[in-house]
């Protein structure tokens, strides 16, 4: 049971970042690979507010509002330069890779490289459930994890903006030729992926009790495998995906013992590679049928 | 009064000039067609009517100069444009299709333009939530003249709804167009390589060739041109 909420806590962690991946996916339809590094940077932000004795709710808040804008500003600057989605995909993902560069050296040279420390938002406190050990942090973790399922589930299904959002990134011209304001919608969507990145960020920190130029780059491997699992189009995916390749890594670490924490990254990408075999959209994907 | 009022409209792709000075009309609650081959540039002139590329020469709708407004204003002014390929949103379904095509109209008058488009279409109507990419050539083109109608235009342009359906489909969706026309005044620009059906519909038509108009009078008139019948009626 013990091994099950360790798993869980490391997977809330995984889904939280994928959830930021999807909706970056679903509200631009690009991969941004310059997204980890934003989080880290926006973490950083959150981490000097915290410093400067602000509480951790006010500073990530404050840390999501500005990676909501810094990824809108981005979006303007530099994708809408290079075509936006419809622009050459190869173009966006060197820039997003430079920007990646940028971030990364960035944030060691206005914050040093030696990693800063970060409490456990939820406190250090620990719950008994059934004889094993919970973390609240756990708890407040997964807390989070379904609201913002359910916000982002009720931004997508049932408001305008997100109607916008999916009609932008299913068909941009149409969607201008049925009067969606295409770049204004981009942006929001770039904001909202760039403010929970914030949010992914700050828990990785506060789950690893430190903030370090390269953390999020192990998380993000996993957060893209959760991702892929759960489906590239769906919040809900994401974070089955996270929890799922949590449990399994921690489970078969755990247990199985020809694989050593060495190889904790595998038992997660091989689950990932048979459900890609078995559903190719992912557990909670939806299938792109498409007819000429 | 004249609707749209096109004047030497240039337009095209980069350094290649595709429009080579259009001049053309379209009257209030009036179906005029825009007969061309392959490459003739009939795309091109409704992609450059409703702002989708850069344009030189004068476009008036209603009076309001509308030359170099994006597509996102347009449609705001009534104009709504059905893209060659009908252009649905293949992920969404049906009612979210509309829903995206009533995107500049106040909510309660969605609601009541989707169950009205819905029953007019009845092939749509029992497809509600399947996703557009999944439907048939036709119901997709029906799809895509219902979306567009959401944003209850003045001015309906369609790209060759006939391309790709069978030839029932083909005058299902012709008659449709028509009984819009009649029942709601909207005035209809669509662009065709089907002369045949597209003549029959229409008040008016002209002729493109190579970014030019070549030819040019009422649906009969052009229905009994020699050239005409010719390259488009295969006679
Ligand atoms: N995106 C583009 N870039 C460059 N040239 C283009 C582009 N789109 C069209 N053209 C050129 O413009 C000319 C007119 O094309 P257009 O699509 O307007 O023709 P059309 O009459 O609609 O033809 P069709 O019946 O095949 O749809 C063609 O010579 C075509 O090659
Ligand atoms: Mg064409």
């Amino acid at each position: 049971m013990q091994r099950v909420f360790d798993g869980l806590a490391a997977g809330a962690v995984y889904a939280i970042l994928a959830l930021a991946i999807v909706v970056i996916f679903r509200a631009s339809g690009l991969l941004n690979f310059a997204q980890g590094e934003l989080a880290m940077f926006t973490t950083f932000i959150a981490w000097t507010l915290l410093d400067a004795g602000i509480p951790w709710w006010a500073a990530t808040l404050l840390a999501m509002v500005i990676g909501f804008v810094i990824g809108a500003v981005l979006y303007r600057l530099l994708i809408v330069r290079l075509g936006g989605p419809s622009g050459n995909p190869l173009a966006i993902v060197i820039v997003t890779i430079g920007l990646f560069l940028i971030l990364n050296d960035g944030a060691g040279i206005i914050w040093g490289s030696n990693p800063a420390k970060v409490p456990r938002v939820f406190g250090d406190g620990r719950v008994e459930i059934l004889g094993a050990g919970i973390a609240v942090q756990v708890i407040g973790l997964l807390g989070v994890l379904a609201v913002l399922v359910i916000g982002f589930g009720l931004l997508f299904q049932r408001t305008k903006l997100g109607l916008a959002l999916r009609a932008v990134t299913a068909n941009q011209e149409s969607a201008a030729l049925a009067g969606v304001k295409v770049m204004t919608t981009l942006m929001i969507g770039w904001g909202l992926a760039a403010g929970i990145g914030a949010l992914a960020g700050t828990f990785t920190a506060s789950q690893n009790l430190g903030v370090d130029a390269n953390m999020m780059q192990v998380a993000l491997i996993y957060a893209f495998a959760a991702a892929t699992l759960g489906g590239f189009d769906s919040p809900l995916g994401a974070v089955v995906g996270g929890l799922i390749i949590g449990l399994v890594s921690e489970l078969v670490v755990g247990y199985v013992d020809i694989i050593g924490p060495d190889l904790r990254l595998l038992p997660g990408f091989v689950l990932v590679l048979v459900v890609l075999l078995v559903r190719p959209q992912g557990l909670f994907g939806s299938a792109r049928v498409a007819r000429a | 009064m004249s609707l749209l009022t096109v004047r030497g409209l240039r337009a095209g792709y980069g350094p290649v000039e595709v429009l080579d000075g259009l001049d053309l009309d379209v009257d209030a609650g009036e179906v005029v067609v825009v007969l061309g081959a392959n490459g003739a540039g009939k795309t091109t002139t409704l992609r450059a009517l409703s702002g989708m590329i850069p344009t030189h020469g004068t476009i008036t709708l209603d009076g309001t100069d509308v030359a170099g407004r994006r597509p996102e204003d347009l449609v705001r002014l009534g104009v709504a444009h059905v893209p060659q390929g009908r252009g649905t949103f293949g992920e969404l379904d049906v009612v979210e299709n509309l829903r995206v095509g009533g995107f500049t109209r106040p909510a309660a008058e969605v609601a009541e333009d989707i169950e009205r488009w819905l029953e007019m279409f009845p092939r749509l109507g029992e497809r509600r939530h399947q996703s557009a990419g999944s439907m048939s050539g036709g119901e997709q083109q029906m799809l895509a003249i219902a979306r567009a109608l959401m944003s209850r235009p003045r001015l309906l342009l369609l790209d060759e709804p006939s391309l790709g359906l069978a030839p029932l489909v083909t005058q299902d969706v012709f008659d449709r167009i028509s009984g819009i026309n009649r029942e709601l005044g909207t005035a209809v620009l669509v662009v065709e390589q089907n002369a045949n059906l597209a003549l029959a519909v229409a008040n008016r038509g002209y002729v493109l060739e190579t970014g030019r108009i070549v030819a040019s009078g009422t649906a009969t008139e052009l229905a009994a041109d020699d050239t005409v019948r010719r390259a488009y009626l295969g006679v």
